[in-house]
């Protein structure tokens, strides 16, 4: 279990650091200098001193490699740089955003895994019946919605037109506000899930170990609950990792569409200002956010495969 | 697989077949210009039977909008997919081909493309070059080849080990030639069931990122922007909203059910399910 | 004489594939006496172990039972209810498969997947079920059975894991036991451990085998009685002994000359094995008349028209063929 933790936690590093010199590079060395971007966005127009002295400010005529360097040991020591735009430290402005995202993605992967798992499962142990036809429907419809339209959607039915729940915004934090952005997120993992699930307990149910657990005169439920639901649980966890690891980054639309405070609505926001410190932390919070999915998952395979310790 | 092969592949190709003829026949098929057939005095009409999807603020036509909206997602999607096999392909097939550090390097390349969720990946692309139809392209064709990429090194991989290529090579056969009629051929199958698929999700993600305001600008027509537009008015013309949304569903869910359709007769052994 | 433990009596096994049926095996009956040994041969595809699995009511779609009688000690057990069937199976009628790698649940002890057994058909408690698989690993040879009971199977050999298979299918000592190939996929100097450690306890218990093998020498050394299986029909049944003297099916001659044996080159000189040319036909595509005309040396006119009736042979025993009768 350590073993495997440290091995992958070594493997995140050169991740995170790639990603990141990725996106510097992206972001600097392609038209458009933040600057300059500034200008021409601007309602004001800066005087050309300013923006001399601004760009000596924010060392923006230093060498790339350098420029690079000096951030990624900020970074390394927990300073994100300051945002253009606000002035503050981009890890302050990040930092309130963090449990809103995760608050959403913990309730959109909550909604897609009981649902999901659920149906694909209950479509597994009748294939061809109708729950089974439905669930199937349904899954290929869940992936072929838009996220934000089906959000829209919901926004129309449960709260402009129903007034159940809140069209949108944070509120008080409360459930009632996190149900609808939580439902249009999830819906695509939902469907893939229910995919995933029903398609991984079909093949274990062929398994031969099944035949052997039938052969032990086991009736089906005990087959299923000894035998299969572990063994699909191993496929369907790849799939709940990867969705999962994603989720924040899948965010930025639903966040947006709700007004929801999270990282993804303030990495478009700071996209649209062209605030480069706050949209390097967001994206290095998505990644990290997926890399830490991902260890997770490593770990959860361990728990569930005896064979993954041996290997 | 799932539904029947059969059903799927037939309604999935209808449904694409038929967003292709509204593409390419958008001029014909359209009641009016989409951009100049704005007309105050026809504003936010519900849908009737001379507006068959109602009217925006501007009281421009939205059914006609929707159908020249067609031509931008599936340009956006054919091309991105065009894309996308492209850089897969060749990454896939000189790194399984070549080996060593090359290998890495491709390796390396894609678990990076796989850390970077792609919306979030194509919109700092979209951010750098600005919004429009060539930018959409570019983003969403640069960001989600890791599939086929995956797949191509694979193939080469195995029939590595099966000894074909060690026999193409005794045969005075070049690299370039070994992978295109060697390994591409055992590849094309799977190839066009994730590019089908991708489509699928490029038409998704052009829809969000037009939905930002970083794809396809007002007032020109993609479905994405017609919604990004509709969005404010969602309590007092709900109808903007729902036909857009609708026309997306319809194309994507046709390209999925072709690409379940596709997979069960050129890949059966399904190294394409979704992962 | 007592009545035989397990009568088959004219099963029809049916293939149903897209819209039309076919037989994937018919007219198949036989009988196994408690305590015996009896032998299935035939090469693969030929039905044996289909009709297995229709004995352990085991078959699933495709493949479904058509007609005929199974009688277990005097009870008709083709058609009880499946609640009655999962009691019998395990506890009366058991089964190892062929392949111990993916048989046994990987995820799972092999300790925990004996112990099953005691629980679902005895009724004992979790711990009092895994001493008796302890007990039950050891009965089998397993050396230090105390630590194996918590191994998963990939920690196992083969050989180890096939010993798995019959703790788990002697386990609540079934009146027979139903063993398909249950050597084929191990090293060949494992395959006789097997097979001597499986007559060994059966021949203790007194549970009778069902044992079905392509390897006819290995079924006729091990049973008393052998039915020999070609395209889903039994074509020859015999005394083990007889059928090694006396072969009287082409089929059955082909078989026998197609198997290496010790000394035969020192008593008849350097010679080539002969196989039987041709190959198995398909289910789907099973010739009319005797089916395997096409592959037969003495094939006459009749064969190709007219499927053969059994044929009563002096020895006890019964043959499908015209030239005999």
């Amino acid at each position: 279990m350590l073993i495997v933790l440290a091995r992958r936690l070594a493997n995140i590093v050169p991740t995170v650091v790639a990603v990141m010199a990725l996106v510097f590079l992206l972001f600097s060395v392609l038209p458009g200098s933040f600057i300059s971007g500034m200008n021409e966005d601007g309602r004001s127009t800066i005087d050309p001193a300013v923006m001399e002295r601004m760009r000596k400010e924010m060392g923006l005529d230093d060498p790339l490699p350098e420029r690079f360097a000096k951030y990624m040991i900020n970074v390394a020591t927990g300073d994100l740089g300051t945002s253009f735009r606000t002035r503050e430290p981009v890890t302050k402005l990040i930092g309130v955003r963090v449990w809103p995202s995760l608050k959403l993605v913990f309730a959109a992967m909550l909604f897609a895994i009981s649902v999901g798992v659920t149906l694909g499962f209950l479509a597994a142990l009748r294939p061809g019946s109708l729950i089974d036809t439905a669930a199937m429907v349904g899954a290929i419809s869940g992936l072929s919605l838009s996220q934000f339209w089906f959000g829209l959607m919901l926004m129309y039915l449960f709260a402009l037109t129903l007034g159940w729940l809140p069209s949108f915004g944070y509120g008080d934090g409360g459930l009632r506000n996190l149900i609808l952005p939580a439902v249009a997120l999830g819906v695509g993992p939902m469907a893939l899930l229910a995919r995933t699930t029903r398609a991984a307990v079909l093949d274990v149910l062929n398994a031969d170990f099944v035949r052997t657990a039938r052969s032990k005169g086991m009736s089906e439920r005990r087959v299923v609950e000894w035998h299969v639901l572990r063994n699909a649980l191993v496929l369907v966890v790849t799939i709940v990792g990867l969705q999962f690891g994603s989720l924040m980054g899948q965010a930025v639309v639903v966040e947006k569409l709700f007004a929801w405070p999270g990282v993804g609505s303030l990495l478009v926001d700071s996209v649209f200002q062209r605030d480069m410190p706050a949209v390097q932390g967001c994206i290095l919070m998505i990644v990290l956010f997926f890399l830490f999915i991902n260890t997770l998952v490593d770990l959860a395979y361990v728990a569930i495969d005896p064979r993954i310790r041996y290997r | 697989m799932q539904l029947k092969g059969g059903s799927s592949l037939w309604i999935g190709g209808g449904l694409v077949a038929a967003a292709i003829l509204v593409a390419i026949f958008a001029p014909w098929i359209a009641l009016t210009d989409p951009v100049m057939a704005a007309n105050l005095m026809n504003a936010e009409i519900p849908p009737d039977w001379e507006y068959p999807f109602g009217t925006d603020a501007q009281g421009r036509d939205i059914y006609s909008r929707i159908v020249y909206g067609a031509r931008v997602s599936l340009t956006v999607g054919i091309a991105s997919q065009i894309c996308n096999s492209l850089i897969g392909v060749t990454l896939g097939l000189t790194a399984g081909y070549w080996g060593g550090w090359w290998d890495d390097v491709v390796s390396g390349l894609t678990n990076l493309m796989l850390a970077i969720p792609s919306l979030v990946f194509a919109l700092a692309i979209m951010a750098i070059l600005g919004p429009g139809l060539l930018s959409l392209v570019v983003a969403l064709g640069l960001t989600s080849w890791s599939f086929s990429c995956r797949i191509a090194r694979a193939q080469v991989l195995s029939l590595k080990s099966q000894g074909y290529i060690q026999a193409a090579r005794i045969l005075g056969y070049s690299d370039l030639r070994i992978m295109f009629t060697q390994v591409l051929p055992n590849i094309l199958g799977p190839l066009i069931v994730i590019a089908t698929l991708g489509m699928g999700g490029a038409i998704l993600a052009e829809a969000a990122l037009s939905f930002l305001g970083l794809g396809i600008r007002p007032p020109f027509p993609s479905w994405g922007s017609m919604l990004s537009e509709a969005r404010d008015q969602i309590r007092t013309v709900p109808w903007l909203s729902v036909f857009p949304g609708l026309a997306i569903f319809f194309t994507v869910l046709g390209l999925n059910l072709l690409g379940d359709g596709l997979r069960d007769i050129l890949d059966p052994q399904s190294t394409t399910r979704r992962t | 004489m007592t009545a035989p433990l397990l009568q088959v009596e004219n099963l029809r096994i049916a293939l149903a594939s897209s819209g039309t049926t076919f037989d994937a095996a018919e007219g198949v009956s036989f009988e196994i006496g408690r305590g015996e040994a009896f032998g299935l041969v035939g090469e693969s595809g030929c039905g044996k172990s289909i009709t297995a699995l229709a004995i352990m009511g085991l078959l699933r779609r495709p493949l479904s039972l058509a007609s005929g009688r199974i009688v277990l000690d005097g009870q008709e057990i083709q058609n009880v209810s499946a609640a009655e069937m999962r009691r019998l199976r395990g506890k009366r009628i058991a089964m190892i498969f062929q392949e111990p790698m993916t048989a046994l649940n990987p995820l799972s002890p092999v300790g925990k997947q004996i112990a099953e057994m005691f629980v679902l058909h005895q009724g004992a408690s979790w711990r009092d079920a895994m001493d008796r698989a302890e007990e039950a690993l050891r009965q089998v040879r397993v050396p230090s059975p105390e630590r194996r009971i918590r191994d998963y199977p990939h920690q196992l050999s083969g050989g180890m894991r096939q010993r798995v298979m019959i703790a788990i299918a002697l386990a609540c000592g079934p009146d027979l036991l139903v063993a398909d190939e249950p050597t084929t996929a191990l090293d060949v100097t494992v395959q006789a451990e097997i097979i001597d450690l499986m007559a060994e306890l059966c021949a203790a218990k007194g549970t009778a085998i069902l044992m079905i093998s392509h390897d006819l020498g290995l079924v006729a050394n091990m049973c008393k009685r052998v039915a020999v299986m070609y395209a889903g029909r039994i074509v020859e049944s015999q005394l083990a002994d007889a059928i090694f003297a006396r072969p009287s099916h082409p089929y059955t001659q082909g078989l026998i000359d197609s198997l290496p044996r010790l000394g035969e080159r020192a008593r008849r000189g350097r010679q080539r094995l002969t196989e039987i040319s041709g190959v198995v036909p398909s289910i789907q595509a099973y010739p009319s008349g005797c089916r395997f005309n096409p592959r037969c040396p003495s094939v006459t006119d009749v064969c190709r028209s007219l499927a053969p009736d059994t044929t009563a042979l002096p020895t006890d025993g019964l043959v499908r063929c015209h030239h005999h009768g």
